[in-house]
C-alpha cells in the first residue's frame, strides 16, 4: 500500500489523521525524539516497533497531546487538537481507576457524560464496545474495576479507547495492548482493529510479538534512538529484516572476564546460585538480565534478594547485596550524610556491643571515596548534596563495602552519566576478578556487552540464554521479541 | 557550639523557659521559683518517659505511632500493685517483683502489639488502639475498684528529692534518657531505625531486618509505658483506671514539640525533655491566670499548633 498525501479520489484511505512535521522532542540533553516525519491516514493500521528506549512513547505522547514538541509541529487535519481528532489511547499499564465501576471509568475520559441518565448512556456505550470488540466477554458495566481480572481490566480499557463518545474514535493507539490477555481474545482485538480500520478508523499498533505486527499493520515504522529509520508497507518486511532493523551492529570490544575466560579453558565449576526462574551463575561471573523493560527482570532480583536476606536476622556477613536503580524509591536515606548512607549494609561489620565505631565507619567511607571515586570535600555532607551519578556510586559502594558474595544490580546506570559508568564498569571487573558474582539487570546493550552470560526475560521467564560470543544485540532482540505466537 | 540554635530542639528549649519565667512572674515575688521547677521535673519526668518510647515508634516513618500507652500504664501498675499488695517478706523483694512484673506486662504488650501489626496487617495506629481496649479491660477486670496502696519505700522513693534537691523521679528520667540518647545515636539500631523511618523499603533491601527492629522498638515503647505506670501508681498512692488518659496525646505532643519528625527518621531526645517541661509549664501558667478549663485547653491546643508549625517552617527554609 502507497500512502497518499492530500484530499484526492481514494477516499478515507487518504485523509490523514494526524501529521508530524520535523516533529523533536528534548528532555535536557537527551534528545527522546529527533525530527521525525510521519503521517497517518484514515483506515490504516501502523506497525510501530523499536526497542527499549527507542522513542516510541514519545512519540506517541506527541500524538496524544501529552507532550507538546520542542521543535516542528504535530498536525491534526481539522481539527484543534486531539481530542477534537478523536484520537485515543491505550496505555500499556492500567489507567483504569481500581475504585470506581467500569461505567464510571468511562466518563472520566468521556467527559459529557453528565447530567441525569448518564449512567445509563455510559453503561449503553461500555456495553456495546465490548459487545462489538470481544462478542461472549462476561464484564458487568457497573463492576468495580478492582474486582476484575488483570485480562478483563484490559478488555475494558480497549473497550473505553473504541467506545462511542461525544466524537467518535478516528485514531485509536494501542501500547502493547495484548499482553494480559490470551490467544483467543488477543485474536477477538485482532479482528476488531481489521475491522474498525477498514471502516475507516486508523490505528497504531505498538507490540513485541512481531506476529501480530505482521496480522494487522497495513505499515510498519521502525524506531531507533529517537528516528525513524525503516518504514515500509508490512508486506515488504520479513521477521528478520525487522529486527535486523531495530538494532545496532557493532563490534563486541569487551574483555571477557577472569571467570569467563576459565570456563572456556575448560574449567566446569558448579552454579553457586539458581533462582526459581532458573537464573544461574558461578563464582566471579558477571550475568545479565536482558531484555524489554518490564518482563520480569526486576522482579526475579528483588525476589533473589529477598530470599537471601532475612527480616529478622541482620547478617554481619550477608549472601547477597543489593545495588538500587530507582534511588529515590529502592535505595537512599535522603536525610543522612554521605557515609551514613554508605555504611548502611555493612553495619554489623561496625558495630561494637551494638554501639557503632565511628571511627572504623569514617575509615570505611574514606576508603571508599578513594576507590569509587565520590566527588565531594566531606563525606558527612548530605547524599542530596551529591550528583545522581555520585549518588550512585554511594549505593554500588554501599554494596561493594558488604562482604557479600553476590552483587545484585537493579538496572543501577538509570540516569548516569559516561564518566561514571566507565569508572563503575571497570569496579565491577576488577570486583569480579576477586570472585565477586554479579547479577546485572540493565535495559542498555553496552551494558549487557560487560557480561559474560546473559538471560534474555520475556513476560516473565527466561527466554533465551546467551553467552561468550552469541551475546550479540541481534541475539538478544531476536529473543525479546515474540514471533511463533499461535494466532489462534 | 555556635550551631545551638540549629539544633531541633533548640526552640522546644526557649519555648520552655520563656513559659518558665512566664509561669514564675506570676507568683508571688520569685518565691515559688523552686516549688515550680520541682513540680515541672516531677510531672514533666512521666511526660518524658511515655515520650521516648513514643519517639522511637514515631521514628520509624508515617503510620506508626502506640495508641496502646494509657491502657499499658494503668494495666501493668493495677497488676503490680496487686501483686506487691498481696506479697508479704522483705520490702527489697516487693519493690523488685513489681517492677519486675510492670517490665514483663509492658513487654508483653509490646509483643500483642506488633503480632497484631505483622501477622493480621492491621496498621499500627488501628491496631494499637484497638488493643488498648483489651488491655484497658484487662485493667478493670482484676482492679474491681479496690484500691491497693503502694508500699511506703516506693511511695516516699517516687515523691522524694534524695539527690541535690531534685526529685527522685527526675534522676530516674535523667538516666533511662541517657539509655535513649545512646541507643539513638550510637548503636546500630538506632541507625536502622531512622533508616527505616525515611524508607522502609530501601532499608529492608540494605538487609535491615525491619521486622525486628519494628518488633523491638514496639516492646521498648510498651515497657516503657509499662514503667511509667507504675511510678506514677506509686506516685500518686495507687493505680487508677484513668491515669494514663493524658498520657495518649502527650507522648505525641513532647515527641513533636521537641522538634523529631512526624515523618519519621529524624528524632532527638534533648527535645522530649524541653517538651515535656513546656507541656506542664504551659498548663500551669494557663492556671496561675484562672482561667477556666475550657479555655486553658483551647489555649494548649493553640499554643501546640503554634508550636509545631513554626517548627515546620524552620524545616521548609533550610
Amino acid at each position: 500500500m502507497v500512502v497518499r498525501t492530500g484530499d484526492d479520489q481514494t477516499g478515507a484511505q487518504a485523509v490523514p489523521v494526524v501529521e508530524l512535521l520535523g516533529a523533536s522532542k528534548s528532555f535536557g540533553a537527551l534528545k527522546a525524539l529527533d525530527h521525525v516525519d510521519l503521517r497517518i491516514a484514515a483506515g490504516e493500521c501502523l506497525g510501530l516497533v523499536g526497542h527499549n528506549g527507542a522513542g516510541k512513547s514519545t512519540l506517541v505522547n506527541l500524538i496524544t497531546g501529552l507532550f507538546a514538541p520542542t521543535e516542528g509541529q504535530v498536525r491534526y487535519a481539522g481539527a484543534a487538537n486531539h481530542l477534537e481528532a478523536g484520537i485515543r489511547a491505550i496505555s500499556q499499564e492500567g489507567t483504569l481507576c481500581p475504585n470506581l465501576t467500569v461505567l464510571e471509568n468511562l466518563s472520566v475520559v468521556q467527559r459529557d457524560l453528565t447530567g441525569l441518565g448518564w449512567r445509563r448512556r455510559a453503561a449503553d456505550r461500555i456495553r456495546s464496545a465490548l459487545d462489538v470488540i470481544f462478542p461472549g466477554h462476561r464484564i458487568r458495566s457497573d463492576s468495580l474495576v478492582i474486582d476484575l481480572t488483570l485480562a478483563e481490566q484490559q478488555m475494558v480499557e480497549i473497550a473505553i479507547g473504541f467506545a462511542d463518545g461525544l466524537r467518535p474514535a478516528r485514531l485509536v493507539v494501542l501500547d502493547e495492548p495484548t499482553s494480559s490477555l490470551d490467544a483467543s481474545i488477543a485474536a477477538q482485538l485482532l479482528a476488531h482493529i481489521r475491522r474498525f480500520c477498514a471502516e475507516g478508523g486508523a490505528v497504531i499498533f505498538i507490540s513485541h510479538m512481531m506476529g501480530e505486527i505482521f496480522d494487522t499493520a497495513s505499515r510498519i515504522v521502525v524506531m531507533r534512538d529517537g528516528r525513524l529509520i525503516a518504514e515500509r508497507p508490512a508486506g515488504q518486511f520479513t521477521r528478520q529484516g525487522l529486527v535486523d532493523a531495530m538494532g545496532h551492529v557493532t563490534e563486541s570490544d569487551v574483555q571477557p572476564s577472569p571467570a569467563a575466560l576459565a570456563r572456556a579453558l575448560g574449567d566446569k565449576s558448579q552454579a553457586i546460585l539458581r533462582t526459581p526462574e532458573g537464573i544461574e551463575a558461578r563464582k566471579g561471573e558477571i550475568v545479565g538480565l536482558a531484555g524489554l523493560a518490564g518482563h520480569g527482570q526486576a522482579e526475579a532480583l528483588a525476589r533473589f534478594y529477598l530470599s537471601q536476606s532475612s527480616d529478622w536476622h541482620g547478617a554481619a556477613r550477608p549472601a547477597a547485596a543489593f545495588v538500587a536503580g530507582d534511588r529515590k524509591r529502592d535505595g537512599l536515606m535522603p536525610i543522612w550524610s554521605i557515609r551514613r548512607n554508605l555504611t548502611l549494609a555493612a553495619l554489623d561489620t561496625l558495630t561494637r556491643w551494638g554501639l557503632i565505631d565511628t571511627a572504623k565507619e569514617a575509615a570505611i567511607g574514606a576508603e571508599w571515596q578513594r576507590r569509587i571515586g565520590i566527588r565531594t570535600p566531606d563525606m558527612g555532607n548530605p547524599i542530596l548534596s551529591l550528583s545522581g551519578g555520585n549518588q550512585q556510586k554511594v549505593l554500588f559502594a554501599r554494596a561493594l563495602a558488604t562482604t557479600a558474595g553476590v552483587i545484585v544490580m537493579d538496572d543501577p546506570m538509570r540516569g548516569v552519566d559516561i564518566g561514571t559508568k566507565t569508572e563503575v564498569y571497570d569496579m565491577i571487573r576488577h570486583e569480579a576478578a576477586r570472585g565477586r558474582t554479579f547479577l546485572w539487570y540493565s535495559t542498555e546493550m553496552d551494558e549487557i556487552r560487560n557480561c559474560d552470560r546473559v538471560f534474555v526475560f520475556r513476560n516473565g521467564t527466561i527466554s533465551a540464554e546467551l553467552e561468550g560470543d552469541r551475546i550479540s544485540e541481534e541475539n538478544i532482540l531476536a529473543a525479546s521479541f515474540q514471533f511463533d505466537e499461535d494466532a489462534a | 557550639m555556635t550551631m545551638i540554635h540549629k539544633a531541633p530542639w533548640f526552640w522546644a528549649w526557649v519555648a520552655a523557659i520563656a513559659a518558665f519565667c512566664a509561669t514564675w512572674s506570676l507568683s508571688a515575688g520569685g518565691a515559688g521559683g523552686t516549688a515550680l521547677a520541682v513540680a515541672a521535673l516531677t510531672f514533666g519526668s512521666f511526660s518524658v518517659m511515655t515520650g521516648l518510647g513514643q519517639m522511637l515508634v514515631i521514628t520509624m516513618g508515617p503510620g506508626n505511632t502506640d495508641l496502646s500507652i494509657p491502657a499499658t500504664m494503668t494495666l501493668a501498675a493495677t497488676l503490680s500493685l496487686k501483686l506487691m499488695g498481696g506479697m508479704t517478706g522483705s520490702a527489697g523483694l516487693i519493690v523488685l517483683a513489681g517492677l519486675v512484673s510492670a517490665l514483663a506486662i509492658g513487654a508483653g504488650v509490646g509483643v500483642a502489639n506488633f503480632a497484631l501489626i505483622r501477622l493480621l496487617r492491621i496498621p499500627p495506629i488501628i491496631a494499637t488502639l484497638s488493643a488498648s481496649f483489651l488491655y484497658q479491660s484487662l485493667a478493670i477486670w482484676s482492679n474491681r475498684g479496690l484500691r491497693i496502696k503502694p508500699p511506703q519505700v516506693l511511695a516516699d522513693f517516687t515523691t522524694g528529692r534524695a539527690l541535690l534537691g531534685i526529685p527522685n523521679l527526675a534522676w530516674v528520667a535523667l538516666i533511662i534518657s541517657f539509655g535513649f540518647w545512646v541507643l539513638l545515636n550510637q548503636s546500630g539500631f538506632g541507625r536502622r531505625i531512622s533508616a527505616i523511618g525515611q524508607n522502609p523499603r530501601a532499608a529492608r533491601l540494605a538487609g535491615v531486618p525491619t521486622a525486628r527492629v519494628s518488633a523491638t522498638t514496639y516492646v521498648i515503647c510498651a515497657i516503657m509505658a509499662g514503667l511509667t505506670g507504675f511510678l506514677l501508681a506509686c506516685f500518686s498512692g495507687g493505680a487508677a483506671l484513668n491515669m494514663g488518659a493524658e498520657f495518649l496525646l502527650m507522648s505525641i505532643a513532647v515527641t513533636v514539640i521537641g522538634g523529631s519528625s512526624i515523618a519519621g527518621g529524624n528524632s532527638n531526645v534533648p527535645g522530649i525533655w524541653a517538651g515535656a517541661l513546656f507541656m506542664y509549664l504551659i498548663v500551669s501558667m494557663l492556671n496561675s491566670y484562672g482561667l477556666g478549663a475550657g479555655v486553658r485547653l483551647l489555649s494548649t491546643g493553640i499554643i501546640i499548633i503554634a508550636i509545631v508549625a513554626a517548627a515546620s517552617g524552620r524545616k521548609a527554609r533550610l
